[in-house]
């Protein structure tokens, strides 16, 4: 592959994640690249293929299978002042560097009574719907919710993965991104060096009845469901919070001003979720806008099946949000 | 050393008043170890080392005030009183942090040589932690990456015959624990770890051999825990005479035996004790940390 793959702006999602890391590398040569099977051979998704060819073998880094040594080399290096990209080729192999990911990377920062900063992307292939079973599907993003001293990212659209990337790399704090694995024939427009904030959510579209908030494959199935409720006359607004830590609050507040009614969808289990996080603080923070209970659509408390109809059973669908929201409206 | 042994002494006594929080963990007898190797490092090579780390920290020439005060949990403490005595860090003197959980802080002493050398720098990274170290799988991932790469690293197994109160043979299959070295092709060596110029001559030896390109080395020093592992420790399982053979061997003697002047080592070690005194009464008029800072160093 050559250079010039990465001129092109007409981009799907999965040659987005590639994009985005030669850019980020191209602006600041402290940034550099590492992870199992990502440089020769272009990453197991072909997510980061091309990269070794442009950038070559001290910039990015085929490491051995060892999810502690590449998040604890992330840290390490990141603390003599570079800004390293690691990949976890499937999120679900956190697991194996959860202590490095939590005890070493969320607290350093903190317990050093911020002698150290931690400018680590750590990059992870994510989520339910490729047929990939229990241990290679999970909604990963929900373990970190509740871990202080990380930034976590779910970008949905090719334009919002490319911003959230650059903004992950220039950031002084980790940030872990989430990318979602059914998402990547997702097309879009990338803009070179355009950063989308961290923190800050998007609405995607507006209607005063009902505020739908999905994030990823959620995203994508919300404003499905909300096309199809607009020819029954009811008007939902989809809020992306692209960042689940820090949560934009505010932007779903605001909605719920005006609509009343929250419905949130989340991918997983509802207990200990980002979403069962927002419907609390919504609770706590906004009683007196709702009309109705908050409602949380999400997936039974199994780990992800294999089996294609058991897995479409997992994941909720767009009839399942639609039928959220009429009966919150009904309410 | 002195200075070192003093400063334990003086944590001990703050203990047994009560003013330590949760645990700590002494490093008397195994002094030689820390200044053995910070001697032959420059003062900008990284170095991390454990929750047994307040020898290391005071051997890199941080203030006993700080560390006091880190320790009591005062504001003016090594970490503003966020840390604590497992987590002494001092960055202005490249010591990027005393961790406790056990071998953690092995694949990110990788990642600080991984920094120097992909930037092009010749810092090299040394790592102090324990003979139970070598059991845990974050040992494995490190030295392996670490030598795969080439990276300028020097692992130092402080091997003071036991992981809290397991002796290394009960955990341990081999007892020349630098012999874990062979797997990853890479030099294993042993090193009397009380005396201090053995140790700053192979902490050397290795340091120069990274510098230059060659890749990391496993060094074992050994040496000898004179105290319990924490402050709740006995140590009533050291079989006898164990101590007393050890305490014949230890490396403040030892090298006040090299030296050869006693009155003048003896003077060494009552300005050091004046010194440490005032500087933990120095520690304990610190005022608490600000309440604010609760909220801050988090993300942001
Ligand atoms: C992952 C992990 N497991 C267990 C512990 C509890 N623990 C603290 S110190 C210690 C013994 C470590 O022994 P060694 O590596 O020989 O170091 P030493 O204390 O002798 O310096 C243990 C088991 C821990 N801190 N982290
Ligand atoms: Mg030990």
């Amino acid at each position: 592959m050559s250079a010039e793959k990465f001129t092109e702006n007409a981009l799907n999602y999965r040659q987005t994640i590639a994009r985005s890391i030669h850019d980020a590398m191209q602006a600041d040569p402290s940034v550099f690249f590492f992870g199992e099977d990502i440089g020769a051979a272009g990453g197991p998704f072909k997510t980061t293929a091309g990269l070794f060819d442009v950038f070559g073998p001290h910039r990015v880094r085929d490491t051995p299978i060892s999810e502690q040594a590449i998040v604890g080399a992330a840290i390490g290096a990141a603390a003599m002042g570079q800004r390293p990209i690691a990949e976890i080729m499937f999120a679900d192999f956190a697991a194996v560097a959860h202590d490095q990911i939590v005890n070493q990377l969320a607290k350093y920062r903190y317990m050093t009574g911020g002698q150290v900063r931690l400018p680590v992307t750590l990059r992870l292939s994510n989520g339910a719907g490729s047929g990939f079973a229990a241990q290679h599907s999970q909604p990963v993003e929900n373990w970190y919710i509740g871990v202080p001293g990380l930034k976590v990212v779910a970008p949905g659209t090719v334009e919002d993965l490319y911003g959230l990337m650059q903004a992950a790399v220039r950031d002084d704090d980790p940030v872990l991104v989430f990318e979602h694995k059914t998402l990547f024939s997702v097309k879009g427009t990338v803009t070179p060096g355009a950063v989308v904030p961290i923190g800050s959510a998007a609405v995607v579209r507006s209607g005063g009845d009902v505020t739908i908030v999905a994030a990823q494959l959620m995203r994508h199935r919300a404003v499905e469901a909300a096309a199809r409720l607009d020819d029954e006359g009811i008007h939902c607004t989809v809020i992306d919070p692209r960042t689940l830590v820090p949560f934009d609050d505010e932007t779903v507040l605001a909605s719920l001003r005006e609509t009343s009614r929250l419905v949130v969808v989340g991918e997983g289990p509802a207990d200990g979720s980002w979403g069962a996080a927002l419907v609390a603080r919504v609770a706590r923070h906004g009683f007196e806008l709702l009309d109705a209970a908050p409602r949380l659509v999400c997936s039974p408390f199994t780990p992800v099946p294999y089996a294609e109809s058991l897995e479409r059973a997992w994941l909720p669908s767009v009839d399942d949000i639609v039928a959220e929201v009429r009966s919150v409206v009904a309410y | 050393m002195v200075r070192i042994r003093e400063f334990e002494n003086g944590v001990g006594t703050l203990f047994h008043r009560n003013l330590v929080r949760g645990s700590t963990h002494l490093y008397n007898g195994q002094e030689a170890v820390a200044v053995g190797a910070v001697a032959a490092l420059r003062p900008t090579d990284p170095v991390t080392c454990t929750y047994r780390g307040h020898g290391v920290v005071l051997a890199r020439g941080s203030d006993p005030v700080a560390c006091y005060a880190e320790i009591l949990g005062r504001s003016g403490g090594l970490c503003g009183g966020k840390g604590g005595s497992m987590h002494l860090t001092d960055v202005s003197r490249a010591h990027y942090g005393s961790h406790a959980i056990v071998g953690a802080h092995l694949p990110i002493a990788v990642g600080l040589g991984l920094g120097a050398q992909y930037r092009g720098t010749d810092e090299v990274s040394l790592t102090f932690f324990g003979d139970g170290t070598v059991n845990i799988g974050a040992f494995h991932e490190a030295l392996n990456l670490a030598a795969v790469w080439s990276l300028p690293v020097v692992f130092v197994i402080e091997n003071n015959l036991y992981g809290e109160y397991s002796p290394v043979a009960a955990t341990t299959p081999i007892t020349r624990l630098a012999d874990r070295a062979a797997g990853y092709a890479m030099p294993g060596v042993q090193v009397d770890g009380n005396d201090v110029h053995a140790v700053r001559d192979i902490v050397a030896t290795a340091a120069e051999r990274a510098r230059g390109g060659g890749g990391p080395t496993l060094i074992e020093a050994l040496t000898y825990r004179q105290v319990g592992h924490s402050r709740s420790d006995p140590a009533t399982y050291r079989p006898e005479g164990e101590l007393d053979a050890w305490l014949e061997r230890d490396p403040i003697t030892l090298l006040e035996r090299f030296i050869g002047d006693a009155a003048a080592t003896a003077s060494v070690r009552e300005r050091v004790a004046a010194e440490i005194t005032a500087a933990l009464d120095a520690a304990l008029a610190l005022p608490e940390p600000d309440e604010a800072e609760l909220l801050t160093d988090v993300i942001g």
